[in-house]
């Protein structure tokens, strides 16, 4: 096995092109159990901890740049105000010494169903950034999720960063699991508010293939708050809305039975998740259109 | 391959590290300290937590080439030469320690804890352990250790 240690991204991705074997490796969090357990023998690994363009973040504009490497738990201590939502999907992250190592960069490139970013990507209409040295390509989070573990990576592609427009109304995310800390989501829920084109995000996780957006929940929340005026005077929301809301985002996903849940209660468990954090995101919504 | 690493304040050389083991195995099998240990070597169980340049992390889930150029603390690390760090005192003071397999993640984890928040809460304490586990004691007396270690400061 080789083992490559780039300083730059220019470097990383030369090593890439020439090695489209090398696994790349950020916090080691989902690579390391792997090769822990022999599950996997790479040719190659491919260390992007010393690239220190993937660890940062800024901002250009309305939108937050977040390098793919930048660890959960800054995400968390840095970057809570202007990414509520996947700040608040970074803090439910296994513990603080898998949030201390673990990346967004990670969550995307293992592309697991149950990662906790990926239902905050996506009702955040973020856009993921890959390179190699063809160039870069921005993907819309919407496409990025191909199938189980799979992604619209190339072999010869890194992911540079997540590219979020920084939030200007309510975000939440919630998942479901045997306790606090340490868990897989049974299943996951995000809503974001967007006041400003009148539309609602609503995704969901570990209850399908790929984590996915709930459109028909999403449209029929978006139409019933732009029809009733509320984006501008909001009241509190109509129970019968919510539940709703909740029956769509059930009908959305399409989970299985396994260790963690059967599919049935993954359903069931949505419609809660959808409605309860619905609640909270419109109970801070203050009715300004940004 | 060759990882050069500082452990403990002591610049270390190891030769012949397979590129894909992990930290724990270079500390516990190249470099002769056993403190940190190894039960799960999945990230689950926090009993080989580490410092990495000042971060708490499961060294199982580090390869050891991701070391290289860095500093590493151990929990052979905190006591200064023959005196305890005030945290493994409290331990041993309020009977945390049993089978005391899971004591060296704790200890590392509690000691950045208090070294970020000097008088955590409750809450703080859960919150920032949640990554360790202990078959022993139930938890209770741990969490005296740290209040205690944290009262002494
Ligand atoms: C104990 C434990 C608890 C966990 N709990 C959770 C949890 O609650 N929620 C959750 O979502 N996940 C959880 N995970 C899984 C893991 O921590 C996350 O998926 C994390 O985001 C992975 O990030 P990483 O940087 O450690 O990835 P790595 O292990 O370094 O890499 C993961 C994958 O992504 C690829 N990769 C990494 N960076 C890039 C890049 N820049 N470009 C291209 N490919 C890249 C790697 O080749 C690999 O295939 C847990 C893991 C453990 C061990
Ligand atoms: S041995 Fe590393 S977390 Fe259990
Ligand atoms: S004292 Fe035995 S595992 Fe904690």
């Amino acid at each position: 096995m080789d083992f490559l240690r780039p300083d730059s991204l220019a470097e990383a991705l030369a090593l890439k092109a020439q090695r489209p074997d090398a696994v790349p490796i950020a916090g080691g969090t989902d690579v390391m159990v792997e090769l822990n357990f022999d599950h996997r023998r790479p040719a190659a690994l491919l260390d992007l901890t010393r690239v220190e363009d993937l660890r940062t973040w800024d901002v250009d504009g309305d939108s937050v740049r977040v390098g793919a490497g930048v660890p959960y738990t800054r995400i968390i201590e840095e970057l809570g105000d202007r990414l509520p939502g996947l700040a608040m999907a970074s803090r439910t992250v296994g513990s603080p010494q898998i949030r201390n190592r673990g990346t967004v960069g990670g969550n995307l490139g293992a592309a697991s169903p149950a990662g906790d970013a990926h239902p905050v990507l996506l009702v955040a209409d973020a856009v993921v950034e890959v390179a190699s040295t063809r160039g870069t390509r921005r993907i819309a989070a919407t496409d990025f999720y191909l199938g189980v573990k799979h992604n619209a990576l190339e072999p010869d592609e890194l992911i540079t960063s997540v590219r979020l427009p920084a939030a200007r109304a309510p975000q939440q995310f919630a998942k479901v699991g045997t306790r606090n800390a340490m868990v897989i989501a049974v299943c996951s829920f995000a809503v974001a508010l967007h006041p400003e084109q009148r539309r609602v995000g609503a995704a969901v996780g570990s209850a399908a293939p790929t984590p996915l957006r709930a459109s028909a929940a999403e449209e029929f929340l978006s139409g019933e708050l732009t029809a009733t005026g509320q984006w501008e005077s909001p009241r509190p929301l109509l129970d019968s809305v919510k539940r709703r809301f909740g029956e769509l985002v059930a009908e959305a996903a399409s989970p299985i039975d396994d260790v963690r849940g059967s599919a049935a209660y993954r359903k069931h468990a949505l419609s809660v998740l959808a409605r309860r954090t619905l609640g909270w995101a419109w109970q801070d919504y203050p009715g300004k259109v940004a | 391959m060759r990882v050069d690493v500082t452990v403990n304040g002591e610049r270390r050389v190891a030769d012949d590290v397979w590129e894909g083991e992990s930290l724990l195995f270079l500390l516990r099998e190249r470099l002769g300290l056993p403190g940190s240990k190894n039960a799960c070597e999945q990230g689950e169980c926090g009993s080989c937590t580490v410092y990495l340049d000042g971060v708490p992390v499961c060294s199982c889930l580090v390869a050891a080439g991701q070391a290289h150029d860095r500093e590493v603390r151990t929990v052979e690390g905190l006591a200064d030469g023959e005196r305890l760090d005030p945290v493994q005192e409290a331990f041993i003071e309020a009977g945390a320690v049993q089978c005391g397999f899971c004591t060296p993640g704790l200890v590392v984890a509690a000691h950045d804890l208090l070294a970020r928040v000097p008088h955590p809460g409750d809450p703080e304490i859960r919150e920032a352990l949640a990554g360790n586990l202990c078959r022993c004691t139930g938890y209770e007396k741990i969490l005296d250790a740290v209040r205690l270690a944290a009262s002494k400061r």
